[in-house]
């Protein structure tokens, strides 16, 4: 997957995945590659479900990543992690925040929230990555960095030097959020190794 | 603000940002915009370069005659709106189209396919044959650049407005173009008395009409040589017409195919299109929505497949196109079932008020075009009818003049204050002229925020954030003869209750304008108001608050025994409220009658 790759950043409206895949696409183009980002605006922001595609490789033609053929899914809530199923392959990784969003129909009492919902993907052999980056945001007195912690996840599993990724997070983060973000950036990258 | 003013490298831009860009370096003088997804963030951007007029304007025709305007004074002029403004300004392109311009006049329509954010699935490129206008189709950021550069020197030359249609996997993806720096200036601005070509009389309209005929063979003319109509030739067994995004997933899904890729999709070169079908086996037509391009070709004589194979509903992707051409579907995971996560009014939303007290009224509600749409779902359930912008309060009249006294008390309009203005007033004039007796609720926000919070003409502030005038909603709504004009706080919620309770019984028209801003502005966001908690002694489980429909608002189950350990063995569970996401708006404590919701400590 290190010559082109799909990446599928899910979750709910408000969680900065916008950011997160900028972040990635910039990080991705200074390291050479074409790339092709689709994000959905409008309606579907109001704490609706969010989703963004992220395709990469020499060249890229198709906006949208084909059904079936994610590499990495990054999920910024437990349960979005299984809404896009039917994207993922028994090969593909997902990158999991453990946070817990209520959805209206568990919010009010009509439904509960789904139990042991990963199993769902593991059963599947796919790969999940489950990381409390809710905690780690928090631990950091800043829990709007949720998503660099993500992204720090992810960096490790992308054919791109992570000093590029820190020189897209200085120029794309507000001044005064720098520091904190890289820091998040730091944890999330850290996780894996 | 910051400008954008790097033009040296490669930027990573969507199609909405690089067709700013184009225009940019065109050198567009005046550009005029209605908000509208996807079509939003090209004159957003566009704001943000120096040397040129941008604008919102209240509405999509007003937005075309202000850039028709600027094209008859000479300059390079762009409108751009989503699919269905282009039909509030059909009326201008189509006359505009005989006409035609002095400066160069884009006119952007962006389409939704799948109707993310939309309320029909209209395919735009009609309008380029209907109204005779030649329409370019990009397929990604790059060609977002230099199509609209081609746009304005094509409508100089051939003396038309050019459409440049887009739809959402264009406007919204982002990807790699190439600035090229701006082009020489080549507009002669000044006034021009030219009544045989700007006044179109019949007598003018006649010699135009003609003109327009011989234009439309010019273009075709000029389709047959242009470069972003080119052949891309590979395996001659099945070859490819498309154009826009579908030539993405063409490309993906048939790598070693010939493609003829169309960057003008009307009017169509048919010395090429022929040429190119003889030469292939197999010949589909390729493209979301209408079979605009198949109906051409067939009419050419040129034998294809098209529709009968590809959908006709909803947006293509590489998948479907693989599925529909080889009969196939590729084997992925089955989804499972979750619980939906729809959009919701947000938390301490200025709409929530107003319709948790329509649907506890239990009123037949005509609704509109809004954020506030989404007090059509559950738990609010209280809107009846959503067409289009504008259309909710004629809805309510012409329900009151069908039913007469079985409707009487029954029927409220509900508009959002950009809608209002948008297609609101004339209606409105309506019901006072012809002596509804309709009461509408005008929900004044401060702000267009469906579409990620544009000014407009009732926020006193520009697009680039300057003060202005600021429409006196309440004056307009008395000018325009209403007497019975009422604001109200919606987050009071009893007084709310009151007043519309009120103003619907009137036998005579009656505007209630409910005033507060939107949560997501930063003037509500700095307030930092103390967020609310529920206190579980008090709280019955009668859910009552619920019926708000606020998503900081959580139902916690509890069991039999727990129910008894406090006390009320029938309870099932009690509300909790997320401390994240309460904005303190106060609502649900008016709402609950146990007084269970309290404050948290300001100091907490
Ligand atoms: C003709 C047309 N133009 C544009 C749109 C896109 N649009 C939908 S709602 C909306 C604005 C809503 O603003 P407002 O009425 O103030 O309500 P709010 O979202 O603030 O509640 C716009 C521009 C549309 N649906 N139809």
């Amino acid at each position: 997957m290190h010559e082109r790759g799909n990446i599928l950043f899910c979750g709910v409206g408000g969680q900065g995945i916008l950011l997160a895949s900028e972040v990635t696409s910039e990080a991705l183009i200074k390291a050479g590659f074409d790339v092709k980002k689709s994000e959905v605006h409008g309606m579907a922001q109001r704490g609706g479900a969010v989703e963004a595609h992220l395709r990469y490789g020499s060249r890229v033609f198709s906006p949208l990543i084909e059904e079936g053929t994610v590499d990495v899914e990054v999920a910024f809530e437990l349960l979005e992690s299984v809404r896009y199923l039917p994207y993922l392959n028994s090969h593909s990784r997902v990158i999991v925040n453990t946070q817990k969003i209520f959805p209206p129909s568990v919010a009010t009492g009509v439904e509960a929230y789904p139990e042991d919902i990963l199993n769902e993907l593991r059963k599947r052999s796919i790969e999940v990555l489950p990381v409390d980056a809710f905690g780690i945001a928090r631990g950091l007195g800043e829990v709007r960095t949720v998503n660099m912690v993500l992204v720090g996840v992810l960096s490790g599993y992308l054919p791109v030097d992570e000093e590029i990724f820190i020189d897209v997070i200085k120029h794309r983060v507000k001044k005064g959020f720098v520091d904190i973000n890289i820091k998040a950036f730091r944890e999330g990258r850290a996780l894996q190794l | 603000m910051q400008k954008n003013n790097n033009l040296k490298k490669a930027l990573f831009l969507s199609g909405n940002e690089a067709l700013a860009l184009g225009a940019y370096e065109a050198n567009v003088k005046v550009a005029s915009a209605y908000p509208g997804t996807p079509s939003t963030e090209i004159i957003e951007t566009l704001s943000t370069y120096d040397g040129l007029y941008t604008e919102w304007a209240p509405n999509e025709k007003v937005a075309l005659e202000v850039a028709l305007g600027a094209s008859i004074a000479g300059v390079r002029a762009m409108a751009s709106m989503k699919h269905v403004g282009l039909n509030v300004a059909a009326d201008p392109l189509f006359t505009a189209s005989y006409t035609g311009v002095r400066g160069g006049l884009a006119v952007v329509v962006a389409d939704d396919p799948q109707m993310h954010s939309s309320q029909n699935e209209q395919d735009s490129r009609h309008y380029a044959m209907a109204s005779k206008t030649p329409m370019l189709e990009p397929s990604d950021a790059e060609e977002c650049r230099s199509f609209i550069r081609d746009a304005f020197r094509i409508s100089e030359e051939f003396d038309t407005p050019v459409l440049v249609r887009t739809t959402t996997r264009v406007s919204h993806v982002k990807g790699l173009v190439y600035p090229e720096g701006k082009v020489r200036e080549v507009a002669e601005p000044g006034l021009a008395r030219m009544p045989e070509k700007f006044v179109m009389l019949p007598a003018h309209a006649r010699r135009r009409r003609l003109f327009v005929e011989e234009r439309l063979r010019r273009l075709r003319e000029f389709a047959e040589a242009y470069g972003h109509n080119r052949i891309e030739w590979g395996s001659k067994e099945i070859g490819f017409i498309t154009s826009g995004v579908s030539y993405l997933y063409v490309r993906e899904a048939f790598p070693d195919a010939s493609v003829l890729k169309l960057g003008l999709v009307y009017p169509l070169p048919e010395k090429l299109i022929k040429g190119f079908a003889e030469e292939i086996r197999t010949l589909y037509i390729v493209e979301e929505l209408d079979p605009f391009l198949e109906l051409q070709v067939r009419a050419m004589g040129v034998e294809c497949i098209g529709k009968g194979v590809i959908p006709a509903c909803f947006e293509l992707n590489t998948a479907r196109l693989k599925e529909a051409i080889n009969g196939e579907k590729s084997e992925v995971f089955e989804p499972v079932k979750i619980p939906p996560r729809p959009p919701a009014l947000c938390p301490g939303c200025p709409h929530r008020g107003i319709f948790y007290n329509l649907s506890r009224l239990r009123l037949y509600v005509t609704g509109d075009i809004g954020c506030y749409t989404l007090g059509a779902l559950k738990p609010l359930s209280a809107m009846d009818t959503c067409i289009c912008m504008g259309a909710g309060i004629g809805n309510a009249l012409g329900i009151e003049k069908a039913l007469g006294e079985d409707a009487s008390g029954r029927v409220v309009a509900v508009i959002g204050d950009s809608t209002f203005i948008h297609s609101g007033i004339t209606p409105l004039i309506d019901i006072v002229y012809n002596r509804g007796n309709t009461t509408v609720i005008i929900l004044d926000n401060r702000t267009t925020a469906m579409t990620g919070h544009q000014p407009n003409p009732s926020t006193g502030r520009t697009i680039n954030g300057t003060e202005t005038n600021e429409i006196d909603l309440e004056a307009l709504c008395r000018a325009v003869g209403v007497r019975n004009v009422v604001t109200i706080d919606p987050h009071d919620i009893d007084n709310t209750y009151r007043v519309i309770k009120e103003e619907v019984k009137r036998h005579e028209p009656s505007v209630i304008i409910s005033r507060a801003p939107c949560a997501l502005l930063p003037e509500v966001r700095r307030l930092r108001r103390p967020v609310f908690k529920v206190l579980e002694e008090f709280c019955t489980g009668c859910r009552r608050c619920l019926k708000l429909g606020c998503p900081a608002l959580q139902w916690t189950g509890i069991d039999r025994e727990e129910a008894e350990r406090r006390g009320r063995p029938k309870q099932k569970g009690y509300t909790h409220i997320s401390s994240v996401l309460c904005n303190g708006c106060g609502e649900c404590e008016m709402v609950c009658r146990f007084d269970a919701i309290v404050k948290e400590a300001e100091d907490a």
